[in-house]
């Protein structure tokens, strides 16, 4: 089990040297039972590129072949060293992905929001007609009922039900703000279908499905950029203690899971107690309003200063980031704490809120919402004060053994099998915890472990609806000039892109994608990528398939399948009478479903 | 809960001891003999102003608060339709008074999730997933159901979801449908799709995925099953004009499902554009009478079969008791409820009625709840799906209280 090749072997010789002298810990961690063959067959060529990527393109196979299969596991590990000019071509068209979200605010989300804002304070201007409305046929626009309903991504945002009424600005400035999604989605799309990093794209999927966040929850979509591109992709390969503390951070989790509005109750009061006092001395001046509005609740009409105050005093401890952290980042669920654990945890996470959170602001500590007093986290005290407070929690949850073992299960989940063997699971645990949360070292020891190579779990995984569409378009050595209908086609399969609602993220284990509407409609993409009924995305018809005959036959097994039909399957495809129909058949296949 | 890789594998030995006939018209040929029960699930995403849907006449306080958009009293030019002398439906929705007169509409009101948010995402998420709270929970409370009450004679259309994704309260381990057309359901390949459909069939009829192979002999007995349904040629019975809107449609398409037989027994529809901020009068007028006649519409067209089907719509949220300054009203507290069906004890508004009055409002500013929304799901499901198992719908809750709203 230790037939070390290539630069993989000499590089662990070199690390086993160094680490004999100044890190002996890490030594163990290191020497993990490397079992990356040294023959290259194309079916184990195939099984590393299906695991480690999203499938081979065309050429693909005989290139790891070439460079030996231990070099290209590690030239994967070590994506900064590839050079990727035609993805950064490629991406250049997409403007947004590289702006910030003070720039996606100013320039993009913020003139449609403001445009939103006028007309709802025009329209409140109205003079009023009757309450029970004039009977009669509905407008389309109301009738329909689809703002919401037709675009479940959307399902939670505020509707606008004047949709058909709006004004060409309006209607132009939406689109704008519609374009920072669809960039980041399209832009998901390319990496995954042509980036040479392929590894490094894998991993981004893992970890933000990990550290969920959902596109259609309020401003959510206007930080998910900065997200992806600033919490997210710098760390897959990095330490895990910086990921968390980056997606701590982070304005989209703030907002996704509502930290940014938790409030030590016992400040929530003195401010109330604060504003209350300041409107009875403006009162008394003579100078009250009667009605305060601030500028964020404008679009909600106006609250009596009552309200106001009792709203204030109604803000509190908010347990969602807390449970979620321990639960779903770190420790998993079922480990050990209790829902002390998460008041404590919430505690310690006070004031860790978002500058202007409707306008795109920016993480922000403040101090006069967070609960300074000491907290018991997992039985340690935790007493640092301010900031420091959730560091230190942080600190504890990400070097816990039980998410040590989290973290290692997913993984192995992900590029083993649905159940994975324990064995690859507590070593790659080990190494978690051996060397302080380093992924790289991490997903090393899985992938280069014998279960990942073993043959029963060839072939075992079912793919998710992108692995689906992104090794059919890869594998067919498709073009890919525009992204747009794979889009459309993820959310068919039930995988829209940035559309997983709840912070569980997607599920990872075949149940969770074989249904009968997912499987007909991955056929009918099948047949609708074949036909080239996808605009922007055209399948090379003539070099994939000449025409229907054995040899053309043979060969698209070989280059779709790497050889892996059953002989039903080959008769099927003696049955097509174009070539479109013949690579349908053979994208359509159940062989073609797994990975 | 119970894994789908078990029950498929049970299934599948059910399917052996029947011999090769095709499962899914076996089943369904059951389903026909055991008279199955429906439950039909609306959604009135955008939280509906519940105060205006099912209008507290008798309170003064609901006047005071709203100078300018309250429903007047029945009787007055464009008042409410009196419903127990209290309640009144809003004037556009006078297609569902006779089924309260009928005793086969029943309202809950004040109910909804204790969960303070007012926020549409969470809120929906909350009543969705059933869990208020819990924003982890990863399958839908339907699903869960159909966990709770796993059955050998399950067909493809089980539960099937009016909408092009499927909702979150039926996503999940246990099989659900998304479908936004019925006509669109099946293998598109054009010409020769009759050589494509035989074609793909015969391959996964032979995979050795333990996974794959089940589901792919649903997914072509159900395309057959559609096929043999001339789906274009519908025409509604008694009478019935479904609103053309698309949650019409909807409604329309689940009762062809139903009278086709088609082992349907939890259907979705959604019904959008509740969020009235502003001007909410004619807005909501529009609104609640596409929502009632689609409703109105659905048990006009399956006249006697509505004695097995139940309709329950829900909204995640109620609004503000006042109206705002824009004649509106903003995020609220609790909510009403419609039941529909043979199995409702109506002809009554449910659920103990706060007030109005500030100090008998949630947070001084919004209706009450009195009712927790799990109350209302468990007792239809125990009641009219017959589930014997909700604390696996609903884990870690037990009723509260018993409304007695199931015959």
């Amino acid at each position: 089990m230790t037939n070390y090749t290539g630069i993989l072997g000499r590089a662990v010789g070199a690390v086993v040297a160094l680490a004999v002298v100044l890190l002996a810990p890490v030594v163990i961690a290191q020497k993990g039972p490397s079992a990356v063959p040294r023959t290259s067959d194309d079916a184990t060529v195939a099984h590393v590129l299906n695991r480690l990527g999203y499938g081979p393109s065309p050429g693909d196979i005989a290139r790891v072949q070439q460079m030996t299969v231990a070099a290209y596991i590690e030239a994967q590990l070590h994506p900064e060293r590839i050079e990727d000019a035609d993805l950064k071509a490629r991406l250049a068209v997409y403007p947004t992905i590289g702006l910030s979200t003070a720039e996606l605010a100013r320039d993009y989300y913020g003139p449609a929001e403001q445009l939103r804002r006028a007309e709802q304070r025009t329209q409140a201007n109205q003079p009023a007609r009757s309450a029970a409305g004039a009977p009669g046929q509905a407008t389309a626009a109301q009738a329909s009922g689809q703002t919401m309903a037709g675009d479940p991504a959307m399902a939670g945002a505020p509707q606008r039900p004047q949709d058909r009424d709006q004004s060409p600005e309006l209607r132009a400035a939406r689109q704008k703000e519609q374009q920072i999604l669809q960039d980041l989605m399209q832009a998901r799309l390319v990496r995954a279908v042509t980036s040479e990093r392929q590894l490094e794209e894998v991993l981004v999927d893992f970890w933000f499905n990990h550290f969920n966040v959902f596109s259609g929850k309020g401003q959510v979509r206007v930080y998910l950029t900065e997200y992806e591109r600033e919490s997210i992709r710098p760390y897959v390969l990095g330490n895990f203690r910086d990921m968390l503390g980056a997606v701590a951070e982070s304005p989209a989790m703030l907002f996704y899971l509502d930290n940014f509005q938790s409030v030590d109750p016992k400040a929530a009061g003195r401010q109330a107690d604060e504003q209350a006092a300041r409107l009875q001395q403006a009162a008394l001046r003579g100078q009250g309003r009667g009605r305060v509005q601030t500028p964020r609740q404008n679009a909600q009409g106006n609250q009596t200063p009552a309200e106001r105050i009792q709203q204030l005093r109604n803000r509190g401890l908010n347990e969602n980031y807390a449970r979620e952290l321990m639960e779903l980042h770190t420790l998993g669920v079922d480990a050990g704490y209790t829902q002390a654990d998460v008041i404590a945890v919430a505690r310690a996470f006070t004031g860790w809120t978002i500058d202007r959170p409707r306008d795109g602001g920016s993480f922000q500590f403040n101090a006069v919402m967070h609960d300074n007093d000491p907290k018991v986290v997992l039985g340690k005290t935790i007493d640092a004060g301010g900031k420091a407070d959730g560091e230190r929690v942080l600190d504890l949850l990400a070097t816990h053994p039980a998410t040590a073992k989290f973290i290692a299960t997913k993984l192995a989940r992900r590029f083993v099998a649905d159940e994975p063997p324990a064995s690859v699971v507590d070593r790659a645990a080990k190494v978690f915890l051996d060397t302080k949360g380093d992924l790289r070292e991490v997903t090393r020891a899985i992938i280069t472990s014998p279960e990942f190579f073993s043959t029963e779990v060839r072939l075992a995984k079912v793919k998710t609806p992108l692995e689906f569409v992104a090794s059919a378009v890869r594998a067919s050595g498709t073009d890919l000039n525009n992204p747009q209908p794979l889009i459309g086609a993820l959310r068919s399969l039930g995988m829209p892109l940035y559309g997983a609602q709840p912070p569980t993220g997607w599920g990872d284990i075949a149940e969770d994608w074989v249904s009968t509407g997912a499987l007909l409609n991955r056929l009918n993409f099948a047949v609708q990528l074949s036909n080239g009924q996808l605009r922007g995305v055209r399948v090379n018809v003539r070099e994939l398939a000449p025409n229907t005959s054995e040899t053309s036959r043979n060969a698209l097994v070989q280059s779709l399948l790497h050889g892996n039909a059953s002989q039903i399957t080959r008769d099927t495809l003696a049955r097509a009478e174009s070539p479109q129909q013949l690579i349908a058949l053979t994208l359509g296949s159940p062989e073609f479903q797994k990975r | 809960m119970m894994n789908r890789r078990i029950f498929l594998k049970n299934g599948s030995l059910a399917l052996v001891s029947l011999g090769f006939a095709p499962a899914f018209f076996t089943r369904a040929a059951q389903a026909a003999q055991t008279k199955r029960k429906v439950l039909v699930t609306v959604f009135q995403r955008g939280a509906v102003d519940g105060l205006n849907m099912i209008v507290p006449f008798g309170e003064k306080a609901y006047y005071q608060a709203r100078p300018s958009i309250a429903i007047s009293k029945p009787g007055e030019p464009n008042g409410a339709v009196d419903l127990d002398g209290f309640f009144g439906l809003h004037p556009r929705m006078a297609s569902l008074q006779p089924y309260f007169r009928r005793g086969e509409l029943a309202i809950v009101n004040a109910t909804g999730s204790n969960d303070p948010t007012r926020s549409h995402f969470d809120a929906q998420d909350y009543m969705e997933s059933g869990t208020p709270g819990r924003k982890s929970t990863r399958d839908g409370w339907l699903n869960r159901y159909l966990h709770a009450k796993e059955h050998e004679e399950a067909s493809a259309f089980r539960a099937v979801s009016l909408t092009q994704q499927l909702p979150r309260a039926l996503q999940g381990t246990a099989p659900a449908l998304a479908i936004d057309q019925l006509g669109r359901f099946g293998l598109r390949a054009g010409d020769r799709g009759d050589m494509m459909q035989s074609s793909f069939e015969a391959q996964y009829a032979a995979a050795a995925d333990s996974l794959l192979k089940p589901i792919s002999k649903e997914a072509f007995d159900a395309i057959r099953h559609l096929e043999s349904v001339d789906l274009a040629k519908y025409t509604p019975q008694n009478g019935a004009v479904y609103p053309n809107s698309g949650y019409g449609q909807a409604l329309k398409q689940i009762a062809q499902l139903i009278k086709a037989n088609m082992g349907l027994e939890v259907a979705f529809a959604e019904s959008g554009n509740w969020d009235h901020h502003a001007n909410e009068g004619p807005q909501i007028a529009n609104r609640l009478d596409d929502f009632a006649s689609g409703i109105a519409a659905f048990a006009q067209d399956l006249g006697d079969g509505m004695a097995d089907v139940m309709v329950l719509t829900m909204s995640e949220f109620g609004r503000t008791v006042s109206e705002n300054g824009a004649r509106g009203t903003d995020h609220g507290h609790g909510n009403a409820m419609l039941l529909l069906g043979g199995d409702v004890k109506g002809g009554k508004v449910y659920g103990k009625w706060p007030g109005l009055e500030r100090e008998q409002r949630y947070e001084g500013r919004d209706l009450a709840i009195t009712t927790d929304f799990r109350d209302v799901f468990s007792e239809v499901l125990g009641g009219h799906l017959g589930t014997k198992d909700i604390s696996s719908v609903f884990p870690g809750y037990s009723a509260k209280s018993k409304l007695g709203i199931i015959r």
